[in-house]
């Protein structure tokens, strides 16, 4: 059937995306697509799908139906190994971090690079402590994750799915529980990473002002109808969208804009 | 403050022309008793409130006020009910509630309890362990072949560690149980060979008991509530954190890195552990001949005359697949664990209860295999 993408262009290409856990589907005819450096985020209410959506971009659950493709290849058909060369161009960051416990933050770091690369131990070292003050977390590098806080952890994780350099980095809710100032720095690392490395970025998150601040592109889940509400830019669909649920979403429930008494 | 005399909480159902009335009444604290339920309960909302006497509530009020509501609210139907005659505060707590419809697709269906449907639970559950338990040994020995022809990949430090961890921290747990075991042998033993004069033969009994069965068997229990559980644990935890999709998105194979060097760790430590808690039993053996008045020459030369190589062996023999496995209920129970804390707990629960009742069944298997053989 659709054994290629439409627009072979674009970076991702997700087309009649099932997503379902054994007999219940979470959401149904996903169709989007993410270009090159974009910086591409999942929203939604609590519980719709949103990292279900991210886990199954990036291979750890199956779709129910549909194919998911990066550049004109496609990845859901692809077998176990063809996957493996795949996923060595993406980089994750999962919800709570994921760190590895029982390894401190630089051997975390450092995994992925003693294992992918021939690099040598100084240079492995060099990488590890450029990679942790990218994320503010330089000197903490013999920590382990359980000694520092879960902002940290975060970090730290965003820092380790950036030790190769991804293609595509895949953030799942990277700005939640982190205070506003550490959010802000890490929205400017977002954009910075993607216009120096050039990388395409997908985050799930819900936080209205991250969203607006780095986002041009996105896709809203809606539980409702358990299938996507909008794809676009957000500031756009803020304004513009025809889903009144979107609009809704995107403005924290109010309704006319501008507010029509403004809280004194 | 002097104390407010309190009324008991009344709710009166009375119909005013054509309209349901829930009059409310006195005291709905939760200390307040029962509240006292007058009229036969509408299978309608009520269309107006009465709340004039209506004293101090809490959160029973709207409790009992919701409770109604939905007992009654149509599927389907988002019209709100009225919530008129309502105090302002217990209005908005009310509007609070109504302001999401329930779910009614969320509430979980009660289970059923019928005893047959639990036998087909129960056998299809039982059959999904067989085929897990299959699988898992398949993709064991295909990780050992990708071991063998050095397409593994693991961090060579992770498998120190865990020989460490199931070798050389073990030893004082092994060498305590092993002690005793071999104590109690001799002294039981003793008791009834001596009737015949027969002391010298609890070297024999000592002797050929640790090697065939008791060194390997207590090193192999021990091991799995101690070693079995860890890994069920660690790697349970692991799953939890989503620690292992974090290896998989890095293009590490989960089984390579995580099963495979305790795998390997475990099937070279548990012989040498049989080993030692024989060579202890033995020891322990002798000291109670040395009570006894066997000298220790003696009882060794006894020892070494009985004891040939062949059933030296076979106990160790027996805790390489002992090893095995403990080894993999524990990272099995682990790698399948659910995501919560709890389902780790229940993980390792079904790591040490798997490998122990694993292990005694193998034993017989053997005892039968060696019995046949006649060794």
């Amino acid at each position: 059937m659709n054994n290629s993408p439409e627009n072979p262009q674009a970076k991702i290409t997700v087309r009649d995306l099932t997503m379902a856990y054994d007999s219940f589907v979470v959401m149904r005819d996903l169709n989007f697509e993410v270009a090159e450096k974009d910086i591409f985020i999942i929203m939604g209410g609590s519980g719709c799908g949103k990292s279900t959506l991210l886990r199954h971009l990036i291979g750890l659950l199956e779709p129910a139906q549909g194919n998911v493709f990066y550049g004109n290849e496609n990845f859901t058909a692809a077998g176990p190994l063809e996957r493996v060369k795949f996923i060595r161009r993406f980089g994750v960051m999962y919800q709570s971090g994921a760190l590895w416990s029982s390894m401190t933050l630089a051997e975390n770091i450092a995994m992925p690079l003693e294992e992918n690369t021939e690099l040598a131990p100084k240079a492995i070292r060099d990488l590890v402590s450029y990679k942790l003050s990218l994320v503010g977390l330089s000197g903490y590098e013999d920590y382990y994750p359980a000694q520092i806080s879960g902002g940290m952890n975060k970090r730290a994780g965003i820092a380790r799915a950036m030790a190769l350099d991804p293609d595509i980095l895949f953030l799942d809710e990277p700005g939640a529980g982190l205070d506003p100032l550490s959010s802000r720095r890490l929205d400017d690392l977002i954009l910075r990473l993607r216009d120096s490395l050039g990388s395409t970025v997908v985050i799930v998150t819900h936080e209205l002002s991250s969203i607006f601040a780095i986002a041009n592109n996105s896709i809203f889940l809606d539980t409702a109808t358990r299938t996507q509400g909008a794809v676009g830019n957000p500031t756009e669909l803020r304004d513009h969208s025809e889903n009144p649920a979107v609009r809704l979403f995107l403005r924290r429930g109010e309704k006319s804009e501008p507010p029509s008494i403004p809280m004194s | 403050m002097p104390a407010k005399e309190s009324s008991s909480p009344l709710a009166r159902w009375t119909r005013d022309g054509g309209q349901m009335v829930l009059e409310l009444s006195g005291d709905w604290r939760r200390g307040g008793g029962t509240a006292d339920i007058q009229g036969e309960a509408p299978d309608e909302a009520p269309a107006r409130y009465d709340t004039d006497e209506l004293g101090d509530f809490d959160s029973t009020l709207p409790a009992f006020i919701l409770s109604h509501l939905r007992s009654v609210a149509k599927p389907g139907d988002d019209a709100k009910p009225p919530l008129d005659g309502l105090p302002p505060d217990l209005r908005g707590l009310m509007e609070l509630a109504l302001a999401v419809p329930e779910e009614v697709e969320a509430r979980q269906t009660p289970a059923e309890f019928s005893e047959i449907k639990k036998l087909g639970k129960t056998s299809i559950n039982v059959w999904a362990s067989v085929l897990s338990v299959a699988e898992f040994t398949g993709q064991s020995v295909l990780a050992l072949g990708r071991f063998v022809t050095g397409r593994a990949r693991f961090r060579a430090r992770d498998f120190w560690v865990i020989v460490q961890e199931c070798g050389a921290q073990a030893l004082p747990i092994v060498s305590l149980i092993s002690f005793l075991v071999g104590l109690i042998l001799a002294f039981v033993g003793n008791v009834q060979l001596a009737n015949f004069g027969a002391s010298l033969y609890v070297a024999d009994l000592v002797g050929i008991a640790m090697f065939r069965e008791m060194g390997v068997m207590m090193t192999a229990i021990i091991m799995s509530g101690r070693t079995g559980a860890a890994f069920a644990a660690h790697l349970g935890s692991m799953k939890a954190n989503q620690e292992i999709d974090a290896l998989k998105t890095f293009g590490f194979d989960p089984f390579d890195f995580l099963v495979l060097p305790r795998l390997l760790a475990l099937v070279l430590m548990l012989p040498l552990l049989t080993l030692y808690a024989n060579a202890v039993g033995i020891f322990a053996g002798m000291l109670v001949g040395a009570a006894v008045g066997i000298p220790p020459v003696l009882y060794w030369n006894e020892t070494v005359a009985t004891i040939g190589l062949t059933m030296a062996s076979l106990g160790v023999f027996k805790s390489v697949f002992f090893g095995a496995v403990i080894a993999m209920s524990g990272c099995l129970q682990g790698m399948h664990a659910g995501n919560s804390s709890a389902s780790v707990g229940e993980a390792t629960t079904r790591a040490v209860v798997a490998s122990i009742t694993a292990i005694i069944i193998l034993d017989s298997g053997f005892a039968a295999i060696f019995t046949v053989l006649d060794i």
